[in-house]
């Protein structure tokens, strides 16, 4: 039996001793993401590009290995941190947290096993349970439409903005686009309503703002989504005083809109793809891979898409 | 009056209940959305207009038509969670057939109306499983439909990958006149929310079937002593829903001509909200389809209202549908 014990540890040993050896050349990885479940097209994109990353990575690097779990809600993924750590044994995890206060312990939990976390998107509210912060830029996705708004319509104009669901993610972007209206005095926001990110309410909103206000020279419809319902409330009504629709994010069919120039009111968009998940995979497989860490910090930049460089963020694959 | 059986023992007190009950509890909700109507139009004039009544009708339709159905369901004692995700597959399902067929049929025309007739048939098929379900199944109809609602909505999200199932722009110029043309001044889905509610009428109060249904659901159990075939009157009521959510989903398919996982969110909700708003007992027994078409009226309007003004904050817009319904519900409330 003692000798056994003795055996045992020597063998631990040596696999420690060579473990750091190997670290020179490649480090073994062994990467968990969590991440929400397709349950609207934004989700459904970061579920799309979270297994896309997974084929590229696995296959250009034979020691990296990428286990992707789906959560339907918060208390879900804190399970699955739990089996990703203890039954997968991860030693590094890209999580897009579904919520930031409850998941913060969790998370905390397993950086304490030693695992290196990236956060993408949602920040925790202890920072400290993370190694690194991968996020879309919402201020830009609020800044951008309001300068190019403002531009289009030579600071004078009567505007409508529709807003997502209430979120400090949602209130970022509307502080944002209000910030840079405050330079145009001549502008005037009729008012902000939120349509939940959503083709139907997004519709029956923008339906009220035409019955209310005869005169409106651009729509913030502040996602792709909700541009969708508010066009068709347009057409419906027949009004053609609508100059701008600016929706954001860049799903594929508006992109696709922009490319064909099908649509007069659509002429730009911003950038906030949920390809940076994809990115943010990329960025910790590697530089795990080297034993490296990442910056603290990551922003993904939102730009500004027109007509000239849509391409770029055009991707007919993707469910989004 | 058809059926002897049933009417003899006890002819005076049910009849002269249900009709003192009903106009009783109709008086509520018509205040309440009188009450509603003369506030909005203090608030913002162009609410009182022809082309916003309009707006308010046409997408008041929808849940309109399902509360009918659900109203039906309600009275015989059952609940149906599942109307919201039902409309979405079915929106998705009927969406995905239109674009098969156009590849192999040539007349747009002749594949909408295919699709128009197949989204009535998968509500009434999805309907008549629930009513198998609940009656031969012996499965409380909260608990089937609980599940179905998880079914419904995940078969959707696969079917569409998580994003969106888009009609095909051709289809979509075929079908959209169904939803934005007028007749007669008046849009196609509130005529046909207007007939359904019509017929709805006479089947709970001019026929045999409406009043079984209205006596398995204040006694079940005396129903059947009074040999009313209890289970088949029970599937027809889910399979009748269904149909109404058919009916629904074709006139809601050509507003934007596409489904997503969050289609019909909390539809279900809204429904009952309008049927038991309009004066209907959540246990079942008697209910009325006029109140349950003031109902879903009432709950548009509410927020119709609220977008039409900025008197109230919009993180309190949430708040005021809750008190509004409150206060309607006192309103009617049984003696």
């Amino acid at each position: 039996m003692k000798l056994k014990k003795h055996l045992l540890a020597i063998a631990v040993t040596a696999v420690a001793l060579a473990a750091p050896g190997a670290a020179f050349a490649q480090n073994k990885v062994n990467l968990g993401v969590a991440i929400p479940a397709a349950t609207h097209s934004f989700t459904a994109g970061i579920v799309w590009w979270a297994n896309e990353a997974k084929k590229e990575l696995e296959k250009a690097n034979p020691d990296l290995k990428v286990t992707i779990k789906t959560a339907a809600n918060a208390g879900e993924q804190a399970n699955q941190l739990q089996d990703l750590a203890t039954a997968n044994k991860i030693n590094a995890l890209v999580i897009f947290p579904f919520e930031s206060a409850a998941l913060t312990k969790p998370v905390a939990q397993v950086k304490g096993k030693g695992v290196y976390v990236t956060v993408v998107d949602r920040g925790l509210t202890d920072t400290s349970a993370q190694d690194a912060y991968v996020s879309g830029d919402n201020t830009a996705f609020g800044k951008v439409p309001a300068e190019y708004i403002a531009k289009t319509l030579d600071g004078k104009g009567n505007i409508v903005a529709l807003r997502g669901i209430a979120t400090t993610l949602d209130n970022e972007r509307m502080d944002a686009f209000n910030g840079v209206m405050k330079a145009y005095p001549d502008i005037k926001l009729l008012d902000a309503k939120y349509a939940n990110w959503n083709r139907d309410d997004a519709f029956k909103v923008m339906q009220d703002y035409l019955t209310r206000f005869k005169q409106i020279d651009a729509v913030w419809a502040a996602d792709d989504d909700m541009a969708i319902g508010v066009l068709k409330a347009i057409e419906q009504a027949k009004r053609d005083d609508i100059k701008i629709v600016f929706g954001g994010a860049g799903a594929k069919g508006m992109i696709k809109t922009l490319i064909d120039a099908k649509d007069p009111r659509i002429q730009a968009n911003v950038s906030y793809s949920p390809k940076f998940i994809y990115d943010a995979i990329k960025m910790t497989a590697e530089a795990r891979l080297k034993g490296e860490a990442l910056p603290a910090t990551t922003i993904i930049p939102s730009v500004l898409i027109t007509k000239d460089n849509a391409k770029e963020f055009y991707f007919p694959d993707s469910p989004f | 009056m058809v059926d002897r059986q049933l009417d003899q023992p006890a002819p005076p007190r049910f009849q002269r209940a249900r009709s003192l009950g009903s106009r009783l509890h109709a008086v509520g909700p018509i205040l309440g959305l009188v009450l509603l109507c003369v506030a909005g139009t203090l608030l913002n004039p162009d609410f009182a207009s022809l082309d916003n009544a309009m707006n308010v009708l046409t997408r008041t339709a929808f849940i309109g038509i399902i509360a009918v159905g659900m109203c039906f369901v309600i009275i015989s004692g059952g609940i149906d969670l599942s109307v919201g995700s039902m409309a979405a597959l079915i929106a998705g399902m009927v969406i995905l057939l239109m674009n098969t067929l156009a590849g192999s049929i040539d007349q747009p025309v002749l594949v909408v109306a295919i699709g128009m007739a197949a989204s009535v048939v998968l509500g009434g098929v999805f309907g008549l499983a629930h009513g198998l379900l609940i009656t031969r199944g012996r499965i409380e109809p909260f608990i089937v439909t609980l599940g179905t609602l998880g079914i419904f909505r995940a078969y959707l999200t696969y079917f569409s990958n998580g994003g969106a199932i888009t009609l095909d722009d051709t289809l979509s110029d075929v079908y959209s006149p169904v939803y934005y043309t007028s007749v007669i001044g008046v849009p196609i889905p509130v005529w046909v929310f207007l007939i359904v509610a019509v017929a709805g009428a006479l089947i709970l109060n001019r026929t045999a079937y409406g009043r079984y249904v209205q006596a398995i659901g204040s006694n079940e159990q005396v129903a059947r002593y009074a040999a009313v075939n209890v289970d088949r009157i029970k599937v027809m009521t889910y399979a009748l829903l269904g149909a109404c959510v058919g009916i629904a989903t074709l006139l809601y398919v050509p507003r934007l001509g596409s489904s997503s996982p969050t289609t019909g969110l909390l539809w279900e909700l809204e429904a009952i909200a309008a049927v038991i708003v309009g004066g209907t007992a959540l246990k079942g027994g008697s209910g009325s389809i006029i109140g349950t078409v003031i109902g879903a009226v009432l709950l548009s309007v509410i927020s119709n209202i609220l977008n039409l003004t900025s008197v109230i904050s919009v993180y309190l817009n949430a708040a005021v549908q809750g008190f509004v319904i409150i206060i309607v519900a006192f309103l009617q409330r049984r003696k």
